[in-house]
């Protein structure tokens, strides 16, 4: 049951790779699945969690950056390929900033190595690596116009002024704020200095675009509408961005693929869809999400069962299907969804969220009914619960 | 307030104003005074000629040349020193930084007359004949804790993540000092510079212990009431006033329109 189980977490994504990148790549892939079954892919005898399919620009193996009562990393490894959009997730203090400052060439690691674009650059400054950092408060130069703090790379790397000028335009017109190149930050709106912090990272084109919770610091609204400008800017210059933050919903809307980092170390990666249905560990599970774990057989293992993935109907499971009987504890309507929050018989707490329109009629606090499910829509968690 | 009191108010602020301007007030009226005899203490009639040859007096114009010299050359030791332990301080994680920070707040509040008594005693000990030297040394240690204190302060307002940002644009650490922290430090090293520049110009104590046969400008004049008061002492005094108003108002920095 447990080897099928894992066998159909492979399986499907596979598929999904092979309408996505093309034959080539999945047969390769094919060609790697026996190995994959029985050992972790291996890379410079690092276990590498997905190989990518396109050439690397980020590589970290084994890199371990440890401090006094901080957060740190620990035997952290990641391969992150050419135009990919990668976040790394994960609540505050759990190393993934301290990532980004190892990439970016602010720390150095105690041990491990840092690749960028295939060279070994762990001991090489800030300035000679080809990786860009959008800062979190964005870091513009407070005494230049939003011209010169993106004309700043461009002029450390010694361009003809033509050449600068030209680039310099360019990316504005990429962000859309050509109209206030002549203004100073502090002049401007916290979606407008956003966008100067990531044209002035861009403007060098380079290999890679860290960005550290870059939407932190903007409300909500305005949160929302960068998310996209975020994507279409990536798409439009097709440059790898590498994302930090604690916010799920951005790393699962934004991602290509993404990682979970937890207490300094790679709990999983993979695509969004991956994570979010077949997470290796309940703490992916439930930080990707609203999560039912379910006991499972007397080894402390568990089952995660997602609320959508739920049924609450007042007649038993059919066949093939399983189900718990349950009493309702809370309704929150939540507009195009309610989230019911029950207490089964056997003393679970769960929780179901649905549309407004698949709920049964007259749903009220402390009615019984049942909760169903698909066997198939529930995923046996690998590493049972601490 | 009604209108009793706030004639009153602006009487009384109006008089504290007048005091407080006075003197200037007579400086800048005797340097048109033409004195007869060598004292300009009593108003005779009003000239222009002391301001047509305002350097006419050779030894009050060396020592006003000297004292301008000395100020600046303190004021760039001072800060430059001053700006590298405040950078330090500000920085770097200093073992035991506290202690530096007070020791460096002491000399604010020590009498002038003990420093100035410690350095010839310890001049006179390295047998360091008195003279320029002595007093750019004397000079740049009491501006020092001035100017370590103001770029302090200017430093804690900097945020650190600039230089970062720079450097991880391709700046070099020192260009990206030189172009980022350089420029948003430079109120900061003016306000150092000028407040250094002023305690030199016009110190007496320490310079009456420490000049030897040098003689600044306060020197000078202290020497120079008991035998002769020339009215170029007003003309470069109010010199010296234009000149201080002009930077004030130069370096008070401009009222921001609102967004």
């Amino acid at each position: 049951m447990a080897l099928r189980d894992t066998k159909r977490q492979i399986n499907r994504p596979i598929r999904h790779w092979w309408t996505f990148r093309g034959q080539a790549i999945a047969e390769q892939w094919l060609d790697l699945l026996p190995r994959v079954l029985t050992e972790p892919a291996t890379l410079n005898g690092c276990v590498v969690a997905d190989p990518p399919g396109a050439a690397e620009v980020i590589g970290l193996r084994q890199v371990s950056r440890r401090f006094d009562g901080m957060a740190g990393v620990e035997a952290l490894s990641l391969s992150i390929a050419a135009g990919e959009f990668f976040s790394l997730l994960g609540p505050s203090g759990c190393g993934k900033t301290t990532t980004l400052r190892l990439i970016a060439g602010f720390e150095r690691p105690q041990s491990g190595s840092v690749l960028l674009q295939g060279h070994d650059l762990t001991d090489a400054p800030p300035h000679r690596r080809p990786v860009n950092l959008v800062f979190q408060n964005y870091a513009l130069f407070p005494h230049l116009s939003v011209w010169d703090n993106v004309a700043f790379g461009p002029r450390s790397q010694r361009l003809a002024e033509a050449e600068i000028r030209q680039r310099v335009g360019q990316t504005l017109e990429v962000v859309r704020l050509s109209e206030l190149a002549r203004r100073r930050p502090h002049q401007l709106s916290g979606g407008q200095q956003q966008r100067v912090a990531l044209a002035r990272a861009l403007v060098n084109a380079p290999a890679a675009l860290l960005l550290d919770e870059p939407l932190a610091a903007l409300d909500p609204d305005l949160r929302r509408t960068m998310r996209s400008e975020l994507k279409r800017i990536q798409r439009e210059v097709g440059i790898t961005f590498l994302l930090v933050t604690h916010d799920r919903e951005e790393a699962l809307s934004l991602s290509d693929r993404l990682a979970v980092l937890h207490q300094g170390r790679l709990e999983q990666v993979g695509s969004p869809r991956q994570l979010y249905d077949r997470p290796r560990s309940a703490v992916v599970a439930t930080f990707l999400g609203a999560a039912n774990l379910l006991p499972e057989g007397n080894g402390g293992g568990m089952r995660l069962l997602r609320p959508e993935r739920l049924r609450l109907s007042a007649t038993p499971p059919e066949a093939g299907e399983r189900g718990l009987r349950a009493r309702v504890r809370e309704l929150a309507f939540q507009g195009a969804t309610v989230e019911v929050r029950l207490c089964s018989d056997n003393d679970l707490s769960l929780i179901a969220i649905d549309t407004t329109a698949g709920l049964p009629d007259h749903l009220r606090v402390g009615q019984e009914l049942w909760c169903r499910w698909d066997p198939a829509d529930s995923h046996l968690l690998e590493t049972p619960s601490p | 307030m009604n209108r009793a009191g706030a004639l009153l108010l602006g009487l009384w602020s109006a008089l504290a104003y007048g005091l407080l301007y006075a003197p200037v007030v007579v400086t800048v009226l005797f340097s048109f005074n033409a004195p007869r005899g060598r004292f300009n203490l009593v108003w005779q009639g009003f000239t222009l000629e002391n301001w047509r040859h305002p350097f006419q007096d050779g030894a009050l114009t060396a020592a006003f040349l000297t004292s301008l010299g000395l100020a600046v050359a303190a004021a760039l030791l001072a800060v430059l020193l001053g700006g590298l332990m405040a950078l330090a301080l500000s920085r770097a994680r200093v073992r035991g930084g506290r202690w530096i920070e007070l020791l460096l707040a002491l000399p604010l509040t020590n009498p002038e007359i003990v420093l100035a008594t410690a350095l010839l005693t310890l001049f006179v000990g390295l047998d360091l004949p008195r003279g320029p030297l002595t007093l750019l040394l004397s000079h740049s240690l009491f501006c020092l804790s001035y100017a370590a204190l103001t770029l302090k302060a200017r430093l804690a307002g900097f945020d650190p993540t600039l230089e970062l940002a720079a450097q991880d644009l391709g700046a070099p650490p020192l260009e990206a000092f030189r172009r980022v922290t350089l420029p948003l430090l430079a109120p900061g090293l003016l306000a150092a510079m000028l407040l250094s520049f002023s305690l030199s110009f016009d110190d007496y104590v320490v310079s009456s212990f420490t000049a030897g046969e040098t003689l600044t400008l306060p020197l000078y004049l202290a020497g120079a009431f008991q035998r002769e008061i020339s009215p170029q002492i007003q003309v470069l005094s109010t010199l010296v006033l234009l000149v201080s108003a002009l930077v004030l108002v130069l370096a008070s920095p401009p009222r921001r329109s609102p967004r």
